[in-house]
């Protein structure tokens, strides 16, 4: 069957598909926990402060089955109940905010050593898949990349516990972007 | 300075004489002018694996309640507009169904107003609407929404621009890989021809896929006017899936 095409998300998805803690992949305190955060650019070196970001990985033990409850509902009322601080449902859901930036917490994932992102933004017609990797640990899509390629999927320590990953959709050091077939 | 739509018109002419079949909209479509420095130049990295990619998020019951597929109910009154009811099945490229996942929508009032601070068109807001919902697909990869016609809305890409009627989608299949945000259009929509965004798929087949069916058997008397939409998921191969299983 012919797929169904792609549309951008547009500007004003902003009170549908963002979640309260959509980042905490992790709860504050939760033990190895990391954070990873950055700025989208666009073409012009311009922060992006409509981009949502959503993130898919393996667990610390390198499980990718995934668990449901990422956006929780109270079943009483309805209303928002978010995660439940105990499950690790592998995914996450940001958008960036007016300076284009965002920032999430979880912990490294085990086995596959990357965690998945994709991209979508108002005058984006498609979405664009791309990986975060703590370090450059000689994997295999890592190898294949020139080096200044390469540096592009491989978060720069900050501090302890705190990566920076900057995105940049078009220009110079443009990040490098998937073809998942 | 914004162009007049003959500008656009011509341009999205040019890109369609052009069309190479394509499924999905080139990212680079320069008819829709916010494109221009979101997309990327460089091609896609088609990566040596894709463990993560070839499994995805999950969603369940505790997601969502069935109240959230309905998106006349979330407010003390009634909205206003024509009620609707939008069903379909979400499919992936072999036609199997995709059970279980999260199908998430979002769209302007009646009037073509967001309750979002950017939006500055002077259309009413109707207190009694949000203009979001989400289900879960059933056994048969099939979703309902019941909700409200939108209205058309003018934006800034070119002077006199306006988006035609549309229901935004998000879509999640079982591998991240198949992961799709689109939009979904009324039939007969005098403003498909005028619209960049829908016109950025150039293929006219792949565009009729994004516009629903108005099916007279699911509308129901003194009730809802009924909307036929199936979603089919792209990708990843099917070689992968089985290497990725
Ligand atoms: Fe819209």
């Amino acid at each position: 069957m012919r797929p169904t095409p792609s549309q951008t998300v547009g500007p004003f998805y902003g009170y549908a598909l963002p979640f309260r803690d959509g980042g905490d992949l992790v709860p504050s305190g939760h033990p190895g926990a990391i954070s990873v955060h950055g700025y989208v650019y666009d073409g012009a070196g311009a922060p992006v402060p409509d981009a949502l970001l959503e993130f898919w990985q393996a667990d610390a033990a390198g499980n990718l089955d995934g668990r449901p409850g990422s956006m929780r509902r109270d079943e009483v009322d309805g209303s928002f109940a978010g995660r439940d601080g105990v499950t690790f449902t592998g995914f996450g859901r940001v958008a960036t905010d007016l300076d284009g930036h965002w920032a999430i917490r979880t912990v490294p994932p085990g086995e596959v050593p990357y965690i998945a992102v994709c991209v979508f933004a108002r005058g984006l017609l498609h979405h664009l898949y791309t990986r975060v990797y703590l370090e450059d640990s000689g994997e295999a899509l890592l190898a294949s990349l020139p080096g200044d390629r390469r540096a592009t999927l491989i978060a720069e320590p900050e501090r302890d516990g705190v990566y920076r990953f900057d995105i940049r959709i078009q220009g110079d050091a443009e990040t490098v972007f998937l073809d998942l077939g | 300075m914004p162009e007049p739509q003959d500008v656009i018109s011509r341009e999205i002419a040019e890109l369609a004489a052009k069309s190479d079949g394509a499924d999905h909209p080139s990212r680079d479509y320069p008819p829709y002018r916010s494109s221009g420095l979101r997309h990327p130049h460089r091609p896609l990295v088609a990566p040596p694996e894709a463990y993560a990619e070839l499994r995805g998020p999950v969603f369940g019951a505790s997601d969502v309640t069935p109240l959230d597929g309905d998106l006349t109910r979330q407010h003390l009154g009634e909205p206003l507009g024509e009620r609707i009811t939008v069903t379909g099945r979400v499919l992936d490229r072999d036609g199997r169904p995709v059970r279980n996942q999260l199908v998430e929508v979002w769209q302007a009032n009646a009037s073509g107003r967001y309750p979002h601070l950017r939006d500055q068109h002077p259309a009413p807001l109707d207190p009694n609407f949000t203009g979001t919902g989400r289900c879960l697909t059933d056994a048969y990869g099939g979703y309902t929404f019941t909700t409200i016609k939108p209205g058309a809305y003018p934006w800034k890409n070119h002077v006199n621009a306006w988006r035609p009627a549309h229901i935004h989608f998000s879509v999640f299949g079982t591998a991240f890989a198949q992961r799709l945000v689109t939009q979904m259009y009324f039939p007969g929509d005098p403003l498909f021809a005028y619209d960049p965004i829908l016109q950025s798929v150039t293929d006219e087949k792949a565009r009729e896929r994004l516009v629903a069916a108005y099916d007279h058997d699911l509308s129901q008397p003194e009730w809802s006017l009924g909307y036929r939409w199936d979603i089919v998921l792209d990708g990843p191969s099917a070689t992968w899936m089985e290497e990725g299983r």
